[in-house]
């Protein structure tokens, strides 16, 4: 096999990877901070995916810059799923939370399917044909574009944890939810600023992703699925480890499409995810807890 | 249990038994579906009710029981009886192994669901690439004459099937009241309400937790084998699909998890409602795919929000009947 098609799968792998690992940032921070298991990330993203499939064919936006108003929309829908909905949740045993977001991913599929039917759907521009040469390496154009909007959404996520005083609050409700009480945090209002911006990394990655997939609703719960194996391998509570996760994975898919075969390559991933499981909970970042 | 639910019990009995001689063709499919549900509810609610593991994986028993008795029916012509002991052997090791290595591993809670998705997910994209299973075109059975009953290779007219699955539904609910009442039922409540506490106390908990798992995926594997002899074409894409563990699981949810009328409780509800939505829907001449599922969704959230513990305890409370 030539190392120039190795390589060109690599770094598709590695572009796709980052989108990948946006929107398992979204569910890093979700999990890591609220605890909540977001069993509806995927079916988010996809609905992101169909909302820069509908803009663009609607007002001809280009998905990077339906970005602006699907984050914020998006932002405002986590917020208010976790006020309303979730927060409620945070005290009740483990499975009642599951099962809640096992029926909000189950209504969020299905009103796709009623609303757009199971045919894919995807975005047209003229850049996506398009790709840069670098001697034998090809980079799509498409790839590359989605891989640096993951980036930045996820350079500014981290900023955000790290200097802003409402990422250090946010950070202190994650280390240690009774001490961030005690300190005067309003912890649901938080928990819900959580949620909306791990929405938001959603939101970016399902635009970014429009570019690069045709979008069905079946989509939502294989992306869940994603979700997890790439949080789990990378890290809980690792955001790096989730970005890292995320390139892994896109690689491991891309090749595992290359050598045994393109339905197999989900396989791959979910044997890493049991493997994972039992070897090394913490994930290749994460913190033993 | 008392004198009411006794009666109750009885009336249902009968009224369940006569059916066939007053019900078409659709709804005894319905019936039989609900009892089908049920049955596979009450087997997962072995793992969860019992030993506290929620399992959302439970369609790889299903899927794997129906593949072997199926594919033996198929290459060998050997008959479902045979095939069936063969399939629960299969399913029991599997979820030995599953649990095994979860309970070895300390896993659990959330981890342990998706242990069970990953292991569900892994078994459909595997199947979908064997070649002795028909792989993604699936696997056909050959549908002999529907009129006699052929019970060596379980065929035959509708009624066979309901009542089948109706001993079977209800040799479900026999064996997990015989199992609440035992000494082991006790063990596995005390696992379910506090682990630690339960280990403190002597109990092995491995080894209960094991066993709990292993009747639940025996279980699920006669659910498996009907499926394969019942519905006759069997698609990777769809018996390991996540979809059908939830459909298990939605019955002992809303019902209520734990209890012994929780799963047919909720499986029927569910059903007829579910049914009757499409029907009503159909007959205004809308033929929407998807609308029973987000009623699913819609009912499920709405238990989950107010009545967490699910109907039958609140409808028992109501009716003055026992658990």
């Amino acid at each position: 096999m030539a190392w120039d098609l190795i390589a060109n799968v690599v770094i598709s792998g590695v572009l796709t990877g980052l989108v990948y690992g946006l929107m398992a940032l979204g569910l890093s921070v979700i999990f890591g901070v609220v605890r909540v298991v977001n069993f509806a990330h995927g079916e988010m993203m996809t609905i992101a995916m169909y909302a820069a499939v509908v803009l663009f064919a609607a007002l001809k936006l280009d998905p990077f810059l339906a970005i602006v108003p699907v984050a914020a929309a998006f932002f405002a829908f986590g917020y208010a799923m976790q006020a309303g909905l979730i927060n409620p949740f945070i005290t009740r045993p483990e499975h009642s939370q599951f099962m809640l977001l096992v029926a909000v991913a189950l209504i969020m599929v299905n009103g796709l399917l009623l609303a757009f039917g199971p045919d894919a759907r995807n975005v047209q521009t003229e850049y996506q044909l398009e790709s840069f040469a670098l001697g034998p390496l090809l980079f799509d154009k498409g790839r590359v574009y989605a891989a640096a909007a993951a980036l930045a959404a996820a350079a500014g996520l981290f900023a955000f944890f790290r200097f802003s005083l409402t990422g250090k609050a946010i950070r202190a409700c994650a280390d240690n939810y009774l001490g961030a009480k005690v300190v005067g945090l309003d912890v649901k209002h938080l928990y819900a600023l959580t949620f909306g911006l791990g929405s938001v990394c959603v939101a970016v990655a399902g635009c970014a992703m429009a570019i690069l997939l045709e979008v069905t609703p079946q989509l939502g719960p294989a992306y869940t699925l994603l979700a997890f194996v790439i949080v789990i391998v990378g890290g809980l509570g690792s955001m790096g480890g989730a970005l890292v996760g995320g390139v892994l994975i896109g690689v491991s898919e891309a090749m595992a499409g290359l050598f045994i075969a393109p339905s197999a390559k989900s396989m791959f991933s979910f044997g890493l995810l049991i493997l994972v499981l039992l070897f090394r909970p913490q994930g290749l970042l994460g913190r033993k807890q | 249990m008392n004198k009411r639910t006794a009666t109750l019990l009885a009336i249902l009995g009968v009224a369940l038994a006569a059916l066939p001689a007053f019900a078409g063709n659709y709804v005894l499919s319905v019936a039989t579906l609900i009892l089908y549900l049920a049955f596979a509810g009450q087997a997962w609610n072995v793992m969860m009710g019992f030993a506290g593991q929620l399992s959302l994986g439970h369609s790889l028993y299903v899927g794997v029981a129906a593949y072997v008795a199926g594919g033996l029916f198929f290459h060998y012509g050997i008959g479902p009886w045979a095939g069936l002991w063969l399939a629960m052997l299969a399913c029991v090791l599997i979820g030995a192994a599953i649990g095994f290595l979860a309970f070895r591993f300390g896993i659990s809670g959330v981890y342990f669901a998706l242990l069970t998705i990953a292991f569900a997910e892994f078994t459909r994209i595997g199947f979908d690439h064997l070649g002795w299973t028909g792989g993604p075109g699936g696997m056909f059975l050959k549908v002999a004459q529907r009129d006699q009953i052929d019970l060596l290779n379980f065929r035959g007219p509708p009624a066979m099937y309901y009542y089948t699955m109706l001993v079977l539904a209800a040799g479900a609910f026999a064996l997990c009241a015989w199992l609440l009442k035992s000494r082991a039922g006790y063990y596995w409540q005390a696992i379910r309400e506090n682990e630690e506490a339960a280990q403190a106390l002597g109990i092995n908990t491995f080894r209960w937790k094991m066993i709990a798992v292993m009747i639940s995926s025996a279980m699920t594997a006669v659910a498996g084998v009907f499926f394969a002899f019942y519905y006759n074409n069997l698609f990777p894409e769809q018996i390991f699909h996540i979809s059908r563990s939830i459909e298990i699981i939605l019955g002992p949810i809303i019902g209520g998890v734990g209890t012994l009328f929780g799963p047919i409780l909720g499986a029927a509800v569910l059903t007829v409602l579910g049914d009757a939505i499409t029907e009503l829907l159909a007959v205004l001449g809308w033929e929407i795919p998807g609308v029973k599922q987000v009623f699913y969704g819609v009912v499920l959230l709405a238990v989950i929000m107010f009545v967490p513990n699910g109907i039958w305890p609140a409808l028992a409370r109501r009716l003055g009947l026992g658990k």
